[in-house]
């Protein structure tokens, strides 16, 4: 399989009143054709600055990409040094996004149908009639009832699952090669969110397209991705494929935040194991490993030098000293 | 279940803290009439925490609001040690807003941002005149302490804190005047996942120090699950099923029960392969003018004839275990 998308060493960065918060600091991974990759972490660790970079939707100022490149499609197209009016091409027809709140990311003023045809008619030149009609098509892909009355109604006229179903009609209306979900069900109640997971999984398996799905619910992660990157304060920490982060995580944050999300089919009911401490702040992030203060394993060499990503096996990788030869040899583990 | 008999009838024989009798509270609105709870009965043991559960709009806060009197309730009443809640007055009301405290959602919007973080915490101890000067430091920082606080942070302010410090800061509040019944209305939902798990831990700890009686809402069934006793699960203004907390995930009566247990998303890949879901045609219907009938009927996949107009009681099917559903009713 081909690689779709390529980052390479992302970094960026934000201005502020108080300083230069460094968001990304240096992000690698690659996603290949028709591949679900979820992005996890916590607040603040990047994630959504990551997303939101490879679309170009940051508003600079205050961001500024420091560095790094994001090779897309199978010509490598850097992304970063495209023009606005070259994104624009790209963004809508070959990537489209699904963002996290279906309330706010609606155009109130537009009918969905125009909202559903404006990229149709853009991208693909299409007259409106067809436009139309591929529109009719698209909600009832994404399971709208009553399509033909739908198309014609504004967005407050529909509920949360419904809005959310609206926007990835939008974003799949172009076919694009890559859809980004950011965090696309967390406003959603669990019974509507269990519908758009099956709907995304229904859509990825029809149209081979890549997604990648940025979230910080591990349910959610293990229900549809194959490949999953942990991030933790603007680095990705560990990645591998579902089975390698959920079964044989190395990196103590991640086996941290495993230990410390609840299971419904979990009888027991010992204390819970919290990652005690806070995120470190971005304004002046630590020089060793970022999750040093927090780790139960550090050692010296952690609050002095930041451990690169490592190979464990195959795809899996990850950024730990524990990792190293020299300290196999000495660590109980 | 022959097991946990003897707990639950020793459980049984202590009286309820809290006693809820179809308790309804309707709000006007411009085109009818919303009915977020209606007709919701329950009781709650001393020294039990139970979870109420349901989605967005079935009434779980609305319900939490109307016991604490934040609401006054439409019909219906709350007995609180046996004394109608809605109808104290003078020192009896007084005595009843010290005895039951609330823990907010938002740890953003719950704190007076202009306030010192004493000044908050202690707000109750001015107001019913515990403590001062002093003895209310002291115990301004001794609360602080039990939550997990530093006490210099008595002079910060709440901008000063993280979202998990301030949901301490929350529960240092509500534990100030030392309340034997706490509604804690999504106390982590705003939380990461990691912090989380520390609220949780310490609300245990305070139960089991103070003997508290908690009321927990929240729409986290897999958090409901691990910390409490019993749980009841709303929809639509009504209770649908209550039962112990284990018993209801194990053997889950009510369809939507059923359906809610099925919707989540367990964190286990494996698990996750081999799970058959039971997806949910439909949305909520609104409250304002619901159907007639059981409300779960028009997305019901096990609906009968008789549900569209009958609407079903809660009924006791099992020790311990409830259910509003007229499969379960002969």
């Amino acid at each position: 399989m081909q690689n779709i998308l390529e980052v390479k060493d992302l970094k960026v960065s934000f201005h502020t009143y108080a300083g230069e918060v460094q968001a990304v600091r240096g992000v690698s991974f690659d996603l290949k054709e028709g591949e679900v990759l979820a992005i996890v972490g916590e607040s603040g660790c990047g994630k959504s600055v990551t997303s939101q970079t490879i679309m170009r939707l940051i508003p600079s100022p205050p961001s500024v990409i420091k560095g790094g490149s994001i090779l897309f499609g199978e010509n490598k197209v850097d992304l970063l040094k495209l023009s606005s009016k070259e994104m624009e091409s790209i963004r809508g027809s070959e990537i489209g996004m699904v963002f996290q709140d279906p309330m706010t990311s609606l155009n109130p003023t537009m009918t969905i149908g125009k909202q559903i045809t404006e990229g149709l008619v853009k991208h693909q030149g299409l007259s409106k009639e067809k436009a139309q009609k591929q529109a009719l098509e698209l909600l009832t892909m994404v399971g709208i009832p009553r399509p033909q009355t739908r198309i014609k109604q504004y967005p407050h006229e529909f509920s949360g699952g419904m809005r959310q179903r609206v926007m990835i009609a939008i974003a799949l209306a172009c076919r694009p090669k890559l859809l980004i979900a950011d965090e696309p069900t967390t406003a959603l109640d669990v019974t509507i969110q269990a519908q758009i997971l099956d709907l995304l999984k229904d859509l990825q398996e029809q149209t081979g397209s890549s997604i990648i799905m940025i979230t910080h619910n591990l349910g959610v992660v293990a229900e549809i991705a194959q490949r999953v990157a942990v991030m933790y304060a603007g680095k990705i920490v560990e990645q591998g494929t579902v089975d390698d982060i959920f079964y044989r995580s190395q990196h103590p944050y991640t086996k941290g935040l495993l230990h410390s999300v609840l299971r419904l089919d979990d009888e027991e009911k010992g204390e819970l194991v919290p990652i005690e401490g806070m995120p470190p702040d971005l304004l002046a992030p630590p020089e060793g490993c970022a999750f040093a203060a927090r780790c139960p394993h550090a050692l010296n060499i952690c609050l002095k030098e930041d451990p690169q990503p490592q190979i464990v096996q195959g795809e899996h990788q990850a950024a730990c000293w524990l990792l190293d030869e020299r300290a196999q040899k000495t660590a109980v583990r | 279940m022959t097991g946990t008999m003897g707990v639950s009838d020793s459980m049984a024989a202590s009286d309820p803290i809290l006693e809820v009798r179809n308790l309804q509270k309707y709000f006007q609105v411009t085109n009818g009439v919303l009915k977020a709870v209606d007709d919701v009965s329950l009781s709650i043991r001393r020294g039990e925490t139970f979870g109420l559960v349901g989605e967005s709009g079935c009434g779980k806060s609305t319900l939490g609001r109307t016991i604490l009197r934040l609401y006054g309730a439409t019909k219906g009443q709350v007995l609180f040690k046996g004394e109608n809640v809605h109808q104290l007055k003078g020192d009896k009301l007084k005595k009843f807003n010290r005895a039951m405290q609330m823990v907010f959602q938002d740890p953003y919007a719950s704190l007076n941002p202009r306030m010192t973080v004493g000044d908050i915490i202690a707000e109750g101890i001015d107001i019913h005149g515990l403590y001062s000067g002093a003895e209310r430091r002291e115990r301004v920082s001794e609360l602080l302490h039990t939550v997990g606080l530093l006490e210099e942070h008595a002079s910060r302010f709440p901008h000063e804190f993280s979202g998990g410090q301030r949901q301490r800061i929350g529960i240092a509040r509500a534990l100030a005047i030392e309340p034997e019944f706490i509604i804690a209305d999504e106390p982590v939902s705003a939380l990461d996942v990691s912090v989380q798990a520390q609220v949780i831990n310490l609300f245990k700890r305070l139960q089991q120090e103070k003997w508290l009686t908690y009321l927990f809402i929240a729409h986290d069934l897999a958090m409901v699950k691990y910390i409490s006793d019993r749980i009841g699960v709303m929809y639509l203004g009504a209770l649908v099923e209550v039962a112990r907390s284990n018993e209801l995930y194990r053997q889950p009566l009510h369809p939507y029960t059923e359906a809610l247990l099925s919707a989540i998303p367990i964190p286990d890949p494996e698990v996750e392969r081999q799970r058959e879901r039971i997806i949910l045609e439909g949305d909520v219907p609104s409250p304002i003018n619901p159907p007639s009938g059981c409300r779960f009927y028009a997305r019901c996949p096990k609906a009968m004839p008789e549900c569209q107009t009958e609407t079903p009681a809660l009924i006791q099917v099992e020790e311990e275990h409830e259910v509003a559903c007229h499969l379960y009713k002969y």
